[in-house]
């Protein structure tokens, strides 16, 4: 098996080479398709790299939110000062993903798109109501992340950039399983003028909003508002590190712990 | 240029290779016109084999040639071999059915070799292994120990019923039944210990040459025992005489007792070498060792310890069902027998002790000695026992233990399994770590723990170990079919370098520096100007290898033999050089003297002289210096002691933290302390990686592994772990000719024992008394859950 291996210089050029493959795949940091590939589980006719498109790792404060370009890496969110004065809970959470070796390769742009179950950023961007920016339209987070590794985006659409609203307070806490360090449970609290948004990852089949909890803190943001809620346990994952009950569970400890935890950043 | 002898600590002489990237490794040798072999292995834990279709492989881009079972039976290629037989308490001997090279008939675990495919490149060789079509009619399999025993379980082996490899018993059953009469008290426990997979960092490999003009084979392999996989695999599987052989093993990162096997790999891959009349190449992925590598532990447990009104202990029952996995490996019926029921008398004066061992098939992957090996499940069950003792009867664990301890002055003491212990002072081990851990302060650490909303919880185990494997009588009663010495040979050369050639291996513990430590002591010999050779047949006289804390206590005994007989030789040149008799010359920091004179000749000179034998009476003196000895010990040793951990665990998510480690242990004479240190070091976390993270899980139903790759496996990490304090305790071996007692397996066995007593200690508030291993954070918090809502019931 042969495989094609393109580096293209601007966004038309990568969009056209994918929609001609017979099954490319887009090529980020590569820190699931890689390893993917090794294991005989992905089997590519092409692959388009997007590291030479120009303007796409970046971080710029802009009037009213952050905007992070869909290459710039984990790494370089997490010692952004940008990005800690604007939402230091975004810069701390891009800190703790997988480790270092993935910090320095991995991708915003590629971390959303993949949309991995247990991933981080989509927590981030369902909680901060982002924006995904394509390279032919934008899309609310709310609208973006489908179901189990799978988004709104075309097969051939690239991600260009992320825009995100500026919360009052925001925090993330999550449950790393031990062995793979992905998160068994991450929950992202955002608390903005008009609300609370709560997103929960790692749990269930992909990262969720839960609207029970976003009323109670809305109500009242304080750890002792969630109280009386409890998770139904029915829709979320069983596996080996943990099972359905304990994640929802640990659902509530961590959101807790998230809202103490913005309230003191605050 | 100066001597560095024993109790120094130099930096580690082989580090220099590691740490640059020049180590030499068998995946690192490249050889004129090698192929690459993949092994097509069962995706079946259980089923029959019918027809093998090669034809479109062996049509491949690059395909040399695909072998299968039936080609290695029609050569009268032999099983893979057995060292150790176990007899059943009935004298049966154990059921030992056929392990062949590559399954034929039949596939008995996930990952059981049926065919490999040979190829230009290992990419072609593993694409090609796609396309070997293997017919399999898949059936039940048995994956737990209970159901294997069933009557109506599916069999493992056909020629095995009830899947029983062999009922198996030590001690005196009546005397435990007196004492369980006698008793008033009776501490129970049931536990599982977890299978392990051991990981070494370095996967297996192995590359295999025939010499066709001098019909003469070479395996290049990552093996802890070159001489013994020539043994086996010469002797009893390939039938290729022993000095038609070579076996190398060079660098290898890492055993753990994983590459003390001899496996199916090393013996195919030797065979088609042979076959093809070309080097053939296998280097293991990670994903290929989850199942294809020994796995380790996998014992279900339950026991009782009887105790007199006081507190005395009077007697210990043990009956444990040991998991084989699918075959007989090379020790394994020896791990959970030999090596398990002779240490439950741990540091204790334990009148009484029988235990039952039923050895058990399943399909799972074959289970044999991983670091520790029956010591640490010995040690679990009874310092488990002795903290649940400690809860029902109310005496404190530290009390409870004193009251038991077996006293320096009743050294050397006979157990009623077999073993007499020479030497030790557990009372020391324990008084030094109360000290050292501040047990004084532990209650405060409580308090202020459960200030924050934790518990926190202080545990505490002692052991004993019995390692320096081992003595060859006592090793051959118990069922070994092979010797234990280990041999040395100290050459030195004309200028007085020094090359000591031994059957060791050395993957890790530092043996390039501390035998050359040994060297340089007894010699004088500059400590850099001595070499130490190991892993090759051709080169090293024949030895047994580095496994059960052997290396120094057998290893390092032959070593000082043979440096003996050199000083011996070194007497008697010098006594001719200097014209005296050679009852007159002593042989003192690095010189040979004539006593009560000022005349002598350096180290240097005699080695010189040594080669230069112008004048000697050939008669009566040979030329050389080159000396060679086998030591064989009289006794195990028993390296022990004390370890205490505190964790806290976080009641509402079952969150664990180990907060702190102390280890007080008793390796007798040490050589070199940085070196002591670290293999406790590394020792403790394996310990505490089963203890919280470690678990090799099957799927009951397909027998499929679980946790199959590091997403699922947890190794234990650097951010799990707190700083370890170790403070070594020293009695000397009353029978090692340095007073060493090995410290490769310590940590690992004191360890578990240690971590989950203080997780159990800090759910006391709650009633628990046990908690099985890995104590995840979901198992705690299901154990405090289920804990809270029975006391609320009861409320």
């Amino acid at each position: 098996m042969t495989l094609a291996f393109h580096r293209p210089s601007s966004i038309a050029d990568a969009a056209k080479l994918l929609a001609g493959a017979e099954d490319g795949k887009f090529l980020a940091g590569g820190m699931t398709l890689l390893p993917t590939m090794r294991q005989r589980l992905a089997d590519p006719s092409d692959l388009v790299d997007l590291s030479s498109l120009p303007g796409l790792a970046m971080i710029e404060r802009t009037g009213d939110g952050l905007v992070i370009g869909a290459l710039t890496r984990h790494a370089d969110v997490a010692g952004s000062e940008v990005v800690k004065a604007a939402v230091p809970a975004l810069a701390a959470l891009a800190g703790r993903i997988g480790d270092p070796q993935v910090r320095y390769r991995g991708t915003i742009g590629g971390s959303i798109a993949n949309n991995d179950p247990a991933a981080d950023y989509p927590a981030a961007l369902l909680a901060l109501d982002a924006t995904v920016v394509t390279d032919r339209r934008e899309i609310a987070a709310d609208d973006f992340f489908l179901g189990t590794f799978e988004t709104a985006l075309e097969t051939d659409e690239i991600v260009t950039a992320v825009r995100f609203p500026i919360p009052l307070a925001a925090s993330y806490e999550k449950l790393r399983s031990p062995a793979s360090r992905y998160a068994l449970v991450g929950v992202f609290v955002a608390r903005f003028a008009d609300g609370v948004r709560v997103a929960v990852t790692g749990a269930g089949p992909c990262v969720f909003r839960s609207a029970d909890i976003e009323e109670a803190l809305a109500s009242a943001f304080e750890p002792s508002a969630l109280d009386r809620i409890s998770i139904d346990a029915s829709e979320l994952n069983s596996d080996l590190h943990a099972d359905a009950d304990y994640r929802a569970h640990m659902i509530m400890v961590l959101t807790k712990r998230a809202v103490a935890a913005a309230i003191a950043g605050h | 240029m100066t001597a560095i002898g024993i109790g120094q600590a130099p930096k580690r002489k082989e580090d220099v290779r590691f740490l640059t990237g020049r180590g030499r490794y068998v995946s690192d040798i490249k050889l004129h016109n090698m192929a690459a072999a993949f092994f097509v292995r069962s995706p079946h834990a259980h089923a029959k084999i019918g027809a093998i279709d090669s034809s479109a492989a062996l049509e491949a881009e690059g395909v040399v040639a695909v072998f299968t079972g039936a080609d290695l039976e029609a050569a009268k290629v032999g099983g893979l071999p057995v060292g150790w037989g176990i007899t059943g308490s009935d004298g049966e001997p154990m059921k030992e059915p056929f392990y062949p090279v590559l399954a034929v008939g039949k596939v008995r675990h996930v990952g059981d070799p049926v065919a490999v495919v040979v190829a230009e490149t290992p990419e072609q060789a593993q694409a090609a292994a796609d396309l070997v079509m293997v017919d399999y009619e898949p059936l039940t399999p048995v994956v737990s120990m209970l159901d294997a025993l069933k009557p109506e379980a599916p069999l493992v082996h056909e020629d095995v019923p009830q899947n029983l490899c062999c009922d198996w018993a030590m001690g005196d059953e009546a005397a435990v039944e007196e004492a369980r009469q006698k008793a008033a008290h009776i501490a129970r426990i049931e536990l599982v210990n977890n299978r392990l997979i051991g990981n070494p960092m370095e996967p297996r490999a192995a590359i295999a040459e025939y010499d066709r003009a001098r019909d003469h084979y070479t395996l290049y392999t990552t093996s802890q025992f070159p001489h013994v996989v020539r043994f086996l695999m010469g002797g009893l599987v390939l039938n290729i005489p022993q000095h038609k052989l070579r076996v190398v093993a060079p660098d290898v990162g890492g055993g753990f007792g994983v590459k003390q096997f001899h496996y199916a790999e090393e013996a195919a891959l030797t065979f088609i070498a042979g076959k093809l009349c070309r080097p053939v190449k296998w280097v293991s992925e990670r994903s290929e060792g989850f199942v294809s590598d020994r796995q380790g532990r996998d014992h279900v447990t339950e026991a009782e310890l009887m105790l007199d009104e006081n507190g005395k202990f009077l007697g210990l029952w043990v009956s444990t069902l040991a998991n084989m996995g699918g075959y007989l490996s090379t020790f394994g019926p020896n791990i959970p027998t030999n090596l398990y029921a002779p240490l439950l008398s741990g540091v204790y004066k334990l009148p009484a002790i029988f235990c039952n061992v039923k050895v058990v098939f399943t399909n799972t992957l074959p289970v044999d000695a991983y670091r520790g090996a029956g010591r640490p499940e010995a040690t679990f069950v009874l310092e488990r026992l002795v903290d649940v003792a400690a809860i029902e009867t109310g005496i404190d664990k530290i009390e409870i233990r004193r009251r038991n301890m077996i006293s320096k002055e009743e050294y050397p003491y006979q157990t009623p399994v077999v073993v007499e212990y020479d030497s030790g002072d557990p009372m020391a081990c324990l008084d030094k770590a109360i000290e050292v851990a501040d047990i004084a302060g532990f209650e405060a650490r409580r308090t202020e723990a459960a200030r924050r909303g934790k518990y926190r919880g202080l545990g505490l185990s002692t052991y004993v170990e019995a390692c320096g494997l081992a003595p060859s009588r006592l090793a051959g009663q118990m069922g070994a079919r092979g010797g234990l010495y280990e041999s040395a040979t100290v050459r030195v050369h004309p200028t007085s370098h020094v090359s000591v050639m031994i059957g060791t291996h050395n993957h890790g513990q530092g043996h390039e520096t501390t035998f050359a430590q040994i060297v340089s002591e007894q010699l004088g010999v500059p400590f850099e100007d001595i070499d130490i050779v190991f892993g090759d047949t051709d080169r090293v006289q024949f030895g047994m290898g580095t496994y059960g804390s052997r290396s120094l206590v057998v290893g390092g005994a032959a070593l000082s033999k043979a440096g003996d007989k050199v000083i011996v030789k070194g007497r008697k040149i010098a006594a001719h050089l200097l014209e005296a008799s050679f009852e007159d010359i002593a042989f003192e920091k690095g010189e040979f003297k004539v006593a009560g004179t000022d005349r002598a000749k350096t180290f240097a000179e005699i080695a010189g002289a040594a080669y230069v034998p112008h004048d000697y009476p050939l008669e009566t003196l040979e030329p050389g210096l080159e000396e060679q000895a086998y030591y064989d010990p009289i006794n195990f040793t028993y390296p022990g002691g004390a370890h205490f951990c505190e964790v806290e665990i976080d009641p509402d998510s079952g969150e664990i933290e180990l907060c702190a480690y102390t280890a007080v242990d008793d390796v007798g004479t040490i050589i070199n302390p940085m070196i002591v240190e670290g293999q406790l070091h590394g020792g403790i976390v394996q310990g505490i990686g089963q203890a919280l993270f470690e678990h090799g899980i099957y799927d009951e139903e397909t027998g499929q592994l679980m946790s199959g790759s590091f997403m699922d496996y947890c190794m234990p990490r650097a951010d799990n772990l707190p700083s370890i304090t170790i403070s070594p305790q020293v009695t000397a071996c009353a029978h090692t000719p340095m007073g060493v007692k090995g410290c490769g397996e310590c940590g690992t066995i004191g360890s578990p024992a240690a971590v989950i007593n203080a997780v159990v200690d800090a759910l006391k508030p709650l009633g628990i008394t046990h908690v099985d291993m890995p104590a995840t954070p979901n198992r705690l918090w299901a154990i405090i859950r289920n804990a809270q809502s029975t006391s609320i019931a009861a409320e």
